[in-house]
This record gives C-alpha cells, structure tokens and sequence, in this order.
C-alpha cells in the first residue's frame, strides 16, 4: 500500500501566499536550551554532520562519530546543562571520535605491520582536536572540502539556510540510487533526522542489532558507489530529489499506520517526516513538489486523532468525527496546496494534497465536493497512473456516478499484476457492492480482504464490515 | 514486510541422511545466517527440540490439562524457523530455497500480520 489517504484533490481557489511569515514558513526553533533534548539534537544532528563531513568526507566513520557525540550530549546535558555553544561542542566531540579511531587504528597497523602508515589526514589532525575541551570551537579550524560554501570556523553559528542545505545535501546522499527504499529509510532517520538505532529499530520493530547491520551496509553501499558528501552530480539531482521526496513519504506513512499508544516510536515518524520535510521546503520554496508534499502530511496527520477509536479500531474517512481533526495543521495545509497550484509545475504530490484539501474543507462527509476529487484522481492518473490511484479513482466516481460505475472502473484491475490479489482492491469491491445493494457479494468480498490484509487493525475492521452485513 | 519461514522436517527422510549430509546441511544453514546478518534481513530464529519433547497445553473450564507429545500426529514437524524482514514476497521465496531443509521436506512463507493499518 503505498498512499496514507485516498489522494485528495487540489485548490483552485485563492488563499493566503505562503511566505516565511505563514506557518509553513516557520523556522523549526533551531536551538533554543528550552526545546527539548531530543528535539535540540535531533536539529542539530545533520548540521554536525555536515561540518565534520566537510575536513574528513569519510561519510561511514563521521556518521558514526556524529552518533556518539549525540549521545554523550544526551547523558551529559541534562546534569550539567546545555554548553553555550552546542551545535560547536558536538563537532568537538565528534572530531575528537574520529581522531582517536583513527590513531588507534593507526597504532593497531603499527604493532601488526610494524610500519608507521598514518594517513596524511589522520596526521594533520590528530594535533589539533582530540585534546581540546568539549566547550571550545578549536575543532572548527582546519582543512575545509570543496565544498565548503561557509567557513568552518563560523559552524557554530551557522545561519539557518546553511544549516538547512547541509541537510538537504545529506538527505541527498542517503537517498543514493545504490541503496534499497528500505535503507535509505533507515539511513535517512540516523543521518539527517538524529535518531538513534534503537530508536529506529523500535520504529520498525526489528532487533537493534538488525537495524544496525542494515545502517552500516547501507554506508558502506554509498562509499562503494563513490559518493561523497556534497551535491550529487548534475544528471543526478532530479532523481535524487525524487527518491528524498519518496523516502520521506515512506517515513510519514510507516508513522501514520501505527494505531495504538505503545508505539510511541513509530508514530514519532510521522512528526519526524514533517519536520524534514519541512526544512527541505524551507530550502527550496519554489519547488511545488516539495510544497505538495509537506501539505499532503500536513492534511493528513490533521486526522490522526479521529482515525482511530481509542482501543484502536480503525475508523473510515467517511466516518470519523470531524470536529477531532486538527483544526491547525488543517488550515495550513489547505494555505500551502492553495498557494503552490497556481504558481508550480504540477505534480502527484500536489494532486494528492488537492484531493486532501477538499476533503478536510467538508464540515460534514456529505458535504464532499466530490466532482472536485474526481476530476484532481483524473489528472493524477494521468501524470502518475498507478492501481492505487485507479482504486481512489472508483471511490469518487462511485460518490458521483453511482457504485456500477466504479465497479465497472475497477474490473480492470482484475489483470493487473501490480495489485490482483491485494486486500485493498478486494475491500474496495465489497465497498461499492454494499453501495449497490448486493449484501452477499458484499460480505464475502469483506471475508476475502480480511484473509488478504496483512495489517491485523485492518483485518478487524474488514471482519467488522463482513459482520455488519450479515446481522 | 516480515516473513516467519517455517522450517518442517520428517524423520524418515532425516533418518536417511549421513552424518556428514546432515553437517552440510547445518553448514549451509549457518551460512545463510551469516548472510542475512550482513544484509540486515535476519530478525529471528532457532532450532525446535525434538517433537517427543512437546508438552500439549489446552484450559477447558478453567482447568489446565497437559498432555506430553506434539499435538497432532503427522508425518512431517516443525523443526525450527527464521524471521525475516525483507523487501517482498519474491525476496522471502528466495530465502527459504536456500534453507537447506527445503531440498529434503518443506519450508513454509507465512507473511507476520502489521500492528499497524490504514483506515479504509
């Protein structure tokens, strides 16, 4: 499944402009001692990172290194308070990591080869840093890459678009081509949202040491294909781009399914894939994709609180209490989508957050301007046909034209490898045959989507739906 | 998506096995192990006891009534299982044709059921 909504239509009425001064515009509260220590090093992480990466490119080893600076800060900060200079102590401590790995791997060839081969780069910098204090910027100085747009002593201070273009180069970098969606996920969590391994492993309920391994094959996939940290080559910036906007996608919709209270975690995602998402839009206002993105999580986690009850049933669009949306994400959802159509290339992103926009601006479900959701899903299938569209398509055109003619939509699907056989075109069928009056029909095809869904809130549900027909 | 794969052994076809066939074949297990700790695939897995170390549990009534012994009588067991967590169906497949049991009785993909969902 791969869409956390039916996608919702698009805005052609005018609102607000987005600009900084919007919601939208906000900046993420860099660094304030009052955020809280998740959050400041969460923020901070993928600046770190990209200082570091800077002298020493060796994207394996830093990432690490970035780890354990953020953890030290973690156990350290709160008992003896946040340094004057975090973003600056972190790149201290990392350096210092990374200096005594290397010496030590250093004397480790030594004693075995008996032969002094320390690397240039290990030699000019083991003097500097590692015997510096944590609260001095000393590690700032020294050999910058090619990429230094800024000058590494001012990395404490690091203005916010800075900040936020290392972001975007890192999130580029763990959305290498080499690399599975299922990597670039994890990897994206660790390097550019701050998340630890345990915490990642505890989204994704796997063991740590699973997560671990993934992380650091991943790291190494990305030195083999020779990246390095800095933008990717000009061929490649557009389909970069398209596999970060996918990978953060993933992250918000691995977040959204969690239904119940012990999966802290894994609902974090979806907060996790905004806040991203967020300061990639920062950085690129222009791009409507982006923009289209960051609405469509917006419309969408606005519903999480009616989306289940509270022992965790799922509950459908068309039936959740309306008045429990978030009234606020909502708002700025809508502005973002109705400022961007007009004025950006248009794109599934976009036609998604459309779709989500008419549907949160109906008080009532049938207030739903659904001609509206029909003609945004004909344009969607027109720039992005896939089968999960199609099904959406039959949703709305069953609103508009009756359930026949969205089960006349759907029998195609029937030959489509892609989807035969999934749970949700089969709970879309037992939809639109319950529409029609065909309860039989109907209820079996609720029993088929129960045993086909792997998802057991779902499978309740389906069950549900198969009961209800049979009373 | 995870996988649980069920791993099912018969004892009149282990029974035939020669030592050293039965250590190939715990060797090419351990290499698939090996494998798919690398790959960060493996999630979990073991060996089970043999069945005659079974203990069947049933409550009827409130009362906890054991009996020693597997709880149905077959002709092939389950004799251990690894969970996977991996990119699909197709990938799971190939995983469990490379469990050396495979080959010799069966092995069985059952997808693990998602605490999470999507409202429909």
């Amino acid at each position: 499944m791969d869409r956390p909504i039916g996608p919702a239509a698009g805005r052609t009425t005018s609102g607000g402009p987005v600009a900084s001064g919007g919601p939208a515009g906000q900046p993420d509260a860099a660094a304030g001692p009052a955020a809280s220590w998740d959050g400041l090093l969460r923020e901070l992480a993928p600046r770190v990172l990209g200082v570091v990466l800077r002298r020493y490119r060796d994207f394996d080893r830093t990432e690490d290194a970035v780890q354990e600076a953020l953890l030290a800060a973690a156990l350290q900060w709160p008992a003896e308070g946040v340094p004057r200079n975090p973003h600056g102590w972190l790149v201290t401590v990392a350096t210092r990591r990374l200096t005594d790995q290397w010496r030590s791997e250093a004397a480790r060839r030594d004693r075995e080869v008996n032969a002094a081969a320390l690397d240039p780069a290990t030699r000019s910098s083991a003097g500097t840093s590692s015997t510096s204090a944590p609260a001095a910027d000393a590690a700032l100085d020294g050999p910058h890459g090619p990429f230094t747009g800024s000058d590494g002593a001012r990395a404490g201070s690091t203005t916010t678009a800075e900040a936020v273009d290392d972001t975007l180069t890192l999130l580029l970098l763990c959305c290498h081509e080499a690399l599975s969606p299922a990597s670039q996920v994890a990897l994206t969590l660790r390097a550019v949202a701050g998340l630890t391994t345990a915490q990642i492993a505890s989204a994704f309920l796997v063991p740590e040491a699973t997560m671990t391994r993934r992380i650091t094959r991943a790291k190494r996939s990305i030195a083999e294909a020779g990246a390095r940290f800095g933008p990717p080559p000009d061929g490649d910036y557009g389909a970069r781009m398209q596999a970060a906007l996918h990978t953060l996608y993933l992250i918000f919709n691995e977040g959204y399914t969690a239904t119940s209270g012990d999966e802290l975690h894994r609902a974090e995602l979806t907060r996790e894939a905004i806040r991203l998402t967020r300061q990639v839009h920062r950085l690129l206002p222009a791009d409507g994709e982006v923009a289209g993105l960051l609405a469509l999580m917006l419309l969408t986690e606005a519903r999480r609180p009616a989306r289940t009850t509270a022992d965790g049933e799922l509950v459908p669009l068309a039936e959740q209490d309306r008045s429990r949306w978030d009234g606020a994400q909502l708002r700025e959802g809508i502005d973002l989508i109705t400022a961007t159509l007009p004025r950006a290339l248009i794109g599934p992103y976009q036609l998604q957050a459309a779709i989500a926009a008419v549907h949160a601006e109906a008080a009532r479900a049938e207030d739903t301007d659904w001609p509206q959701i029909v003609a945004l899903y004909q344009l969607l299938e027109r720039r992005a046909p896939n089968p999960m569209v199609t099904l959406s398509h039959a949703v709305a055109v069953a609103e508009v034209r009756g359930p026949r003619a969205g089960l006349e939509l759907i029998a195609v699907l029937d030959d489509d490898d892609r989807i035969a056989g999934h749970h949700r075109l089969t709970a879309v069928r037992a939809h639109l045959l319950e529409l029609a009056g065909d309860t039989t029909a109907a209820r079996a095809a609720y029993l088929l989507a129960a045993q086909q869904t792997t998802s057991r809130p779902e499978q309740r549900y389906l069950r549900g739906r198969a009961a209800r027909l049979a009373e | 998506m995870k996988y649980m794969l069920l791993i099912y052994s018969s004892p009149a076809t282990w029974d035939a096995l020669t030592q050293a066939e039965r250590d190939e074949l715990e060797r090419l297990h351990s290499e698939l192990y090996y494998e798919l700790v690398r790959s960060g695939e493996w999630v979990d897995g073991n060996a089970l006891a043999d069945p005659a170390r079974s203990v069947g549990v049933r409550v009827r009534d409130g009362v906890r009534v054991t009996t020693d012994g597997p709880y149905v009588e077959v002709k092939e067991h389950l004799a251990g299982y690894d969970v996977v967590d991996c990119e699909s169906l197709d990938r799971a497949l190939e995983i469990a044709a490379r469990i050396p049991d495979a080959a010799i009785c069966g092995v069985e993909v059952r997808p693990i059921m998602d605490v999470g969902g999507m409202e429909m």
